[in-house]
């Protein structure tokens, strides 16, 4: 390879070169994922019984904080994806959504000595534990096509790390509408099966990440009128 | 230069904290700024190339060709530099040059001209450069370089013995060849001697797709049965 070889390589990339709208700043983008998560959030509302789900909440610390910490999950975990999608991103992103991921786990693992803390409380079957990992799997699908499309604009060279976050984000996402449809209290089968859940939604988005994002797509074309914001 | 002071050089110019006279502006930028956050660069802080390459990627970015044709031939110093820093072997700094312009053009609309674009250029290429490093890291694992076994490997074409066998073997052929009906014989020469495709041999034959497929099918059943025989 020579000079020659990079003249080459210079002038076709220059004759290939098609105007391009800036991509607008990492948060908000990931405000804006949020915003249709929220909006899921609002229509799932619409249909579960609102009030069961606050008194169950709101019945112990564990449980809010739980919910607390899917929460602050699922946004801190999004931004720090659309982060990392910048090629110049500096790694230490991936370590935004870990406080707050760590109070989730923390809380949630509670929920493993609730049998022996209140036997009366409800627990849920294995069915019903099944279902729980239903709804998160199949929730996240659409999710993750949303999240990972709107990534994609963005040219990610930490693959991996950017899919992980990505599937993180949608797997706390998830856990958390899932809250609308749960009545049992959270125990230890129903805890494994919500970490099977998540743990499934991350390593698919990571296994499918070269394919996700090294799938030939131009970038944004400006119609008219120059650089605009995206 | 004594190794002891080579070595310090070298561990001072990988930290960047000695930077070729010639690329001041890599110095600038944002990259060293903090672990976490991408600091924008003050303009004032800023180098004279590194603004102008800024100007020139967003202008690049608006369409403007001929800028980003300049800033591209820019780009291939710096980029050669960063990745020399980076411990690439000199045979492979272009691969690493070419890698990173294509990432420069795939990746354009993430950049921020209120950013320095030194900065931004200089974590694109060492991150490139490792890339390479690791391909380099696996490929040496999976794979020997033997030049010398190469060259004393045995060419089974010098074989002197080998045109006279490979006469016999097709005289054997042809031999048991005739021996078969014309129709599943003229299946044989067309399809796999002639390497045609069922098209065109249906049309040499004037027969059906489906009869030439039956009429192969019987011709190397009855093939392998002669063969089995003379053995």
């Amino acid at each position: 390879m020579s000079s020659t070889s990079h003249d080459q390589l210079i002038h076709g990339l220059a004759a290939d070169l098609k105007p391009v709208n800036r991509l607008r700043r990492p948060v908000l983008r990931a405000l804006t994922w949020l915003a249709v998560v929220g909006a899921i959030a609002l229509a799932l509302a619409a249909f579960a019984n609102d009030n069961a789900m606050w008194e169950r909440i709101t019945a112990a610390p564990d449980l809010w904080l739980a919910v607390v910490g899917s929460t602050g999950t699922a946004i801190f975990a999004a931004i720090a994806a659309f982060e990392l999608s910048l090629p110049d991103a500096p790694r230490a992103w991936a370590l935004l959504p870990l406080p707050v991921a760590i109070v989730w786990i923390a809380a949630s693992g509670l929920g493993c000595l609730r049998t022996w803390i209140a036997p009366q409380t409800h627990v849920a079957t294995l069915g019903e534990a099944r279902d729980c990992l239903i709804f998160i799997v199949a929730l996240s699908v659409p999710l993750s096509a949303l999240l990972f499309m709107m990534l994609r604009r963005a040219y990610p060279l930490n693959l991996g790390l950017t899919a992980a976050m990505g599937g993180l984000a949608v797997a706390a996402a998830a856990a958390t509408l899932l809250n609308f449809f749960h009545p049992y209290d959270a125990a230890a089968t129903d805890l494994a099966v919500h970490a099977v859940a998540v743990a499934i939604v991350i390593a698919a988005n990571s296994a499918l990440a070269s394919r996700i994002f090294r799938t030939a797509l131009p970038p944004a074309d400006v119609t008219a009128g120059g650089v605009g914001t995206n | 230069m004594t190794p002891w002071v080579q070595s310090n050089v070298m561990a001072l110019s990988r930290r960047g904290w000695l930077l070729p006279p010639q690329f001041p502006s890599m110095a600038t930028g944002y990259g060293r700024v903090g672990k976490l956050r991408m600091v924008k660069a003050d303009p004032q802080n800023r180098s004279a190339d590194d603004l102008r390459r800024s100007a020139q990627m967003a202008a690049a970015q608006a369409g403007d060709r001929a800028a980003y044709e300049a800033l591209l031939r820019d780009c291939v110093p710096l980029i050669k530099v960063i990745a020399a820093r980076q411990g690439i072997p000199p045979d492979h700094i272009d691969d690493v040059v070419q890698d990173v312009l294509l990432t420069i053009h795939r990746a354009r609309q993430t950049y921020d001209p209120a950013r320095s674009f030194t900065g931004w250029l200089r974590i694109i290429a060492e991150r490139r450069a490792i890339d390479l490093l690791r391909r380099l890291g696996r490929q040496r694992a999976r794979e020997i370089h033997s030049p010398l076994a190469f060259e004393s490997y045995a060419d089974e074409g010098s074989d002197p013995t080998r045109s006279g066998r490979a006469a016999a073997a097709a005289n054997r052929v042809h031999t048991v060849l005739a021996q078969l009906p014309e129709r599943q014989r003229e299946a044989v020469e067309l399809l796999v001697l002639q390497e045609q495709s069922l098209a065109e041999a249906a049309i040499a034959t004037r027969r059906s797709k489906g009869a030439l497929k039956v009429n192969l099918h019987r011709a190397l059943k009855g093939l392998r049965g002669m063969f089995a025989e003379k053995d």
